[in-house]
């Protein structure tokens, strides 16, 4: 098994100081291959999303997705398997993304202490609101909607780096990228120092391009289950092509 | 004000709606005890709604007891659902809120909402299960009718669990905008209490009424339980008089308390139809309205502590009960309500109140499709 990075924070930004490419992939049986395939195309992060019948924050594509993924047997044993799996071919930071159903059913400390043996980093519980359950160590989410002072309380309790959701609104491919990023990820900034990586709604190199000129990494997950679904090769091209467009600005 | 009950309830959404659920808490808060908020419910109840609703004794219905049924049915709209509409649209005009989202089932909250978005000038959009369009097309019509749009869902059971996942989806990407008019006492905090509170004159009247023509408190009170809007309210003046059983009843193929865990669907936990690794199951009953794998917050709270007992009814003996009340009292009810009437005859109690939570115009063609399809058709003369 590679090596588990100690914290999430040594990895917030990757070697060449660009800015971080999180990855998030529904967990399949085909998951550690896909995962692998994303890694070496320059993903920094892989989200495992553990499905969920009732996925309240997800569009269509990853909705979609669940669906298949529960239809395939994977239930949250089989999930662990997968991400045990996956931790045994890459060694970037891997992070269990899931609803509150899922932890509340198989025991949330339980759950906690089988994902980190299986190999997780850290957290993401979409439907879990900074304030509850503090005790389990995630990444926390805040929204254009959030008030300073829940900026503030996610980004304390945070594990590594805040997710900015860059929309009111669901998971999913956008034509452009929302124009309430740049509030909030300014508000962010005048309440703390830990790293703020974009996610929902970014999808192409263009807004990848667009999200890294305001924070320090961007997360896609709708487009990325559609290039999964394609296999690792159309995987690894779209993951690549999300690479260029961050190390140009890099390098700019 | 409370965000749980027991180990059940909370608030269990994105990051993106806890701030529009702060603003409606503090709302709410101001409100809940505010005369004049109450005195304009009380002026549309009374000149609008159709409030109080008459208890009528069924004699020829339940020989053996006596039975009074809580006409909500007779209601503005046909059921119990407009008290929490009306209720909550005067909340969002306060919060400023000019476009409403709702969620239906048997299309009975749909109608409501439409009902009083019409009233109030706001824009409406429901969405509903396909499979639900399918079964209750004259609500549907109705909805149309009265201005609202009515927005299929075409995923999953094509039901209610639906139809509310992607009123929240919706209420995610419009927050600023909207307000989201939940139909039953579920949800994330605090509209189980909202609706609780605005569903509590269904149990304040029954209660006094029922003094009133008897002189004594029932020994048993009978509502149905889908969400279990109806329900809490018609139970909740009575949960402080300790002889008064309280009975809820739910779909057999939907019992969420009967046969239900410990889980969390649509902002809350709450006892529900799921598997052993939190997915949700999918629930089956003749009865749209019913026709839910979760169930209120509140109901889990109460099934724990004993204070109500929470009893399965299948859909033949509903619609047993359905016919019975047609054919000896003249009364059409809803699916829905026909679970309450089946089990409340089996109570072997003198003095029964039933919930009569909405009219059955809406299910009669649902009905004679169950029955040409199973062969069935259930003779009340014969049936208990």
């Amino acid at each position: 098994m590679s090596t588990q990075p100690e914290k999430l924070e040594s990895d917030s930004q990757n070697e060449s100081g660009s800015k971080v490419l999180v990855v998030y992939l529904m967990a399949m049986p085909d998951t550690p291959e896909l995962a692998q395939a994303a890694v070496e195309a320059g993903a920094d992060i892989i989200e495992i999303g553990f499905p969920f019948s009732d996925p309240l924050a997800d569009g269509p594509v990853i909705r979609r997705a669940g669906e298949r993924a529960l239809a395939a047997g994977m239930r949250t044993a089989r999930c662990l398997e997968v991400l045990a799996e996956t931790r045994a071919r890459v060694s970037v930071p891997l992070i269990l993304m899931t609803y509150a159903s899922i932890f509340d059913a198989h025991g949330w400390e339980r759950l906690e202490r089988e994902a980190r043996a299986a190999g997780a980093t850290s957290f993401i519980v979409v439907d879990l609101p900074a304030d509850v359950r503090p005790e389990l160590r995630r990444v926390q989410l805040v929204a254009p909607t959030s008030t300073d002072a829940r900026l503030k309380l996610a980004a304390t309790s945070t594990d590594g780096w805040l997710y900015l959701v860059t929309v009111t609104g669901t998971t999913g491919v956008r034509p452009e990228l929302a124009p309430s990023l740049a509030p909030l990820a300014e508000r962010a900034r005048a309440v703390t120092d830990v790293p703020l990586y974009a996610g929902f709604g970014i999808s192409t190199p263009e807004h990848a391009r667009a999200a890294a000129e305001l924070v320090d990494g961007i997360a896609v997950g709708s487009r990325a289950v559609e290039a999964a679904q394609e296999g690792p090769a159309e995987l690894a091209r779209f993951v690549g092509s999300l690479r260029g467009a961050l190390d140009a600005l890099a390098v700019a | 004000m409370s965000l749980t009950y027991g180990v059940y309830g909370g608030r269990y959404v994105p990051e993106t709606l806890i701030p529009a659920l702060d603003e409606l808490e503090a709302t709410w808060a101001e409100l809940r005890d505010d005369e004049s908020f109450r005195a304009e419910l009380h002026h549309l109840g009374t000149t609008y709604a159709g409030r109080p609703t008459p208890l009528t004794r069924v004699e020829r219905f339940a020989p053996e007891q006596r039975m009074y049924l809580k006409r909500e049915d007779l209601m503005h709209t046909g059921a119990h659902k407009l008290n929490n509409a009306l209720g909550q649209a005067v909340i969002a005009r306060r919060l400023g809120k000019t476009r409403i989202i709702a969620e239906t089932g048997a299309g009975q909250h749909g109608v409501a909402t439409a009902t009083v978005c019409a009233r109030f000038g706001l824009e409406c959009i429901v969405y509903m299960g396909s499979e639900d369009m399918r079964r209750q097309a004259p609500n549907v019509e109705r909805m149309n009718l009265l201005g609202a749009e009515v927005r299929p869902v075409e995923f999953g059971t094509r039901t209610l669990k639906e139809a509310t996942s992607e009123a929240i989806r919706d209420w995610i990407a419009n927050v600023d905008t909207t307000y989201y008019l939940i139909g039953s006492c579920v949800g994330p905090a605090p509209y189980p209490e909202i609706v609780r509170e605005l569903q509590r004159v269904i149990g304040r009247e029954a209660r006094e009424q029922i003094l009133q023509l008897e002189g004594r408190l029932p020994e048993t009170v009978v509502a149905c339980v889908g969400g279990g809007s109806n329900a809490i309210g018609m139970f909740y003046d009575f949960i402080p008089d300790e002889d008064v059983r309280l009975i809820g009843v739910e779909a057999a193929g939907a019992a969420s308390l009967g046969t239900g865990r410990p889980g969390v669907l649509h902002g809350a936990r709450s006892s529900l139809l799921a598997d052993e690794d939190g997915q949700i199951m999918d629930a089956h009953s003749i009865s749209a309205g019913l026709d839910y794998p979760g169930v209120g917050p509140e109901h889990a709270q109460l099934r724990d502590t004993g204070r109500a007992e929470y009893l399965p009814c299948t859909d033949d003996e509903a619609l047993a009960a359905f016919h019975r009340l047609c054919e000896t009292e003249g009364i059409v009810p809803a699916l829905e309500s026909s679970h309450a009437l089946a089990r409340a005859l089996d109570c072997d109690v003198e003095l029964v109140l039933v919930c009569l939570s909405g009219r059955g115009d809406k299910d009669l063609a649902e009905v004679l499709d169950y029955e040409s399809d199973s062969g069935t058709e259930p003779d009340s003369s014969t049936s208990t």
